[in-house]
């Protein structure tokens, strides 16, 4: 009898184990490469040092300091840039993605592919594409000369706007995307409930699909807000120097001048702004699991 | 019937927005141009395409890319399918901390990402390289993999495991003849994913690939001294092939579903 138990129990607890056995490989990782390099960034950022004598840890914060000061420029460029290609992105994704779900009736799915399939092309080569569309002696810049937007000396290439063209174009499919599946969830009873109970198709968007494609808008607009506040290749392929973000301070930091704490320092600035930036977000517009 | 034609046309303007730089990359690959820089149009040519491997460095780099994406999409799916498994079938302590640990990575800036790994490969002392690149890559693809393999599982009938087990079927037969064919087309979406984010990677490569050459790096290389237009043949093949193999999963994945009842 007690036998019997025994080897039940001992079933009952190798079962238990099997979740913690699924994962351990991939958790393992996860914490080798994600949260020991994080670990090791924060520390990076509190040594002092210089390349020739080595960096030594004496958790002096004077590194951080620095960001606030001498890179306030870059970090107002990486926020500004990052904000007006969200902004803008989900100005033109909201009615690409509805027009998609409740316009396309068969060809719904071949729309979708349309949207992913630009994502082939590799990053750089399409990013550098743009450089062929704005430039000065292009089509769209004489475009908006013609129609006086453009003075007859003015370019778009290596402007502000250049960079922020790219980053709304770059990041476009993946703000569509979360959009279209949230609208798509959407029962059409709901909306023949709203015109039934004579509400009008604005009426009927404002109280019951806009709610409703919330969940989206929030995914949306964070895989567009995160990476393009980290970019720097837009800047360097599309714009100047004077729009300088702070993925290219980190970047030259760590590869070219070899800084290493500074480069750490706004390499973890930047990550703390982004996450807390996320929370207030999240927890004001409120959603429950982002991940699913 | 007037909103019918609003939405053709914005989808018409949409899509064609999102295709006029795949138009030029395509295009300049038959550029005839004579100088270095290839961004003005002087006339179609088929040299490039005749001999895409003619620049030093790019083959190479192409060939480092694409064992690169095999392998960090095969371990990462992998790994990807193992914590899907468990996030789906099994209640344990520790979930919500394991959600929060797949969705950190996703939501950092690829920037920290790869500066933190940095700064890790330093202290520890590891030459940059092929290898290193390799761990950042499978890092990465990681939680998109659970993510894109759970969505499949979330989907589907426990019953029929059940019913293997009730056959006597051990776990491990059970895995290998019910749940993976069902999970299959997760994991094959999966590995597609990662692949494509692999070849695709720039930034985190940049910071942990040393003197290691892949087709990103050697085309961000090439813009201070102009991307030669080989660079557009690959591009377009590399593209090319993705759609044919996009398409080809879908259509087999439409017939399977008409088939099954």
């Amino acid at each position: 009898m007690t036998a019997r138990t025994d080897a039940a129990e001992r079933a009952d607890r190798r079962r238990r184990r099997v979740p913690y056995l699924l994962m351990a490989p991939g958790l393992i990782w996860l914490f080798l490469f994600y949260v020991l390099p994080m670990f090791r960034l924060v520390i990076t950022s509190l040594q002092e040092g210089s390349l020739e004598r080595g960096y030594t840890f004496t958790g002096n914060f004077d590194s951080y300091a620095s960001v606030f000061t001498t890179y306030l420029p870059q970090l107002r460029n990486s926020l500004l840039f990052a904000f007006g290609a969200t902004v803008i992105g989900l100005l033109v994704a909201y009615p690409l993605a509805y027009a998609i779900a409740f316009h396309t009736s068969r060809w719904k799915t071949l729309f979708l592919l349309l949207i992913i399939v630009p994502l082939l092309v590799p990053f750089l080569l399409r990013t550098l594409a743009w450089r062929v569309i704005l430039a000065d002696q292009g089509l769209v810049v004489s475009f908006l000369k013609t129609i006086g937007l453009l003075s007859e000396s003015g370019r778009l290439l290596s402007t502000g706007w250049a960079v922020l063209a790219g980053l709304v174009y770059n990041y476009l499919a993946f703000i569509t995307l979360p959009i279209y599946i949230s609208l798509d969830k959407i029962e059409p009873a709901l909306l023949e409930a709203a015109n039934d109970l004579y509400a009008t198709p604005w009426t009927a968007f404002r109280k019951v699909t806009l709610p409703l494609s919330m969940p989206g808008i929030i995914s949306g607009t964070l895989l567009t807000f995160i990476p393009a506040a980290g970019d720097y290749v837009n800047v360097e392929l599309l714009g100047n120097r004077n729009w300088t973000m702070m993925g290219n301070v980190i970047q030259s930091k760590f590869l070219v001048i070899i800084d290493y704490p500074a480069a750490a320092a706004i390499s973890f600035t930047l990550m703390a702004i982004i996450v807390t930036m996320v929370i207030i977000y999240v927890r004001r517009v409120g959603t429950e699991e982002l991940l699913t | 019937m007037k909103a019918r034609v609003f939405y053709r046309t914005l989808l018409g303007f949409g899509i064609a927005y999102l295709f006029l730089p795949v138009f030029v990359v395509v295009a300049f690959s038959f550029n005839d141009l004579q100088g270095r820089r290839n961004v003005s149009w002087e006339g179609f040519t088929l040299r490039h395409w005749a001999e895409p491997f003619k620049i030093t460095g790019l083959s190479d780099a192409v060939l480092n890319s694409l064992t690169i994406a095999f392998l960090s999409a095969l371990i990462s799916t992998i790994l990807g399918t193992l914590i899907a498994l468990a996030l789906v079938r099994y209640r344990f302590r520790g979930r919500s901390a394991t959600n929060l640990m797949l969705f950190l990575p996703m939501a950092s800036p690829e920037v920290v990402t790869g500066s933190a790994l940095l700064t890790l490969f330093i202290v520890a002392q590891v030459g940059r390289g092929y290898m290193t690149v390799l761990l950042a890559h499978i890092l990465f693809n990681l939680s998109y993999t659970v993510v894109t393999v759970r969505a499949r599982i979330v989907g589907f009938d426990r019953h029929l495991e059940e019913a293997a087990m009730d056959l006597y079927a051990n776990e491990w037969q059970t895995f290998r003849r019910v749940t993976l064919p069902m999970i299959m087309p997760g994991v094959l979406a999966a590995f597609m994913l990662a692949f494509a984010l692999s070849f695709d990677d720039f930034v985190i490569t940049n910071f942990n690939s040393g003197s290691l050459q892949t087709f990103p790096i050697f085309v961000y290389g090439a813009t201070k001294r102009g991307v030669p237009p080989q660079v557009n043949v690959l591009g377009t093949m590399i593209f090319v092939a993705m759609v044919v193999a996009t398409t080809v999963f879908l259509v087999v994945q439409g017939r399977r579903k008409k088939a099954e009842p």
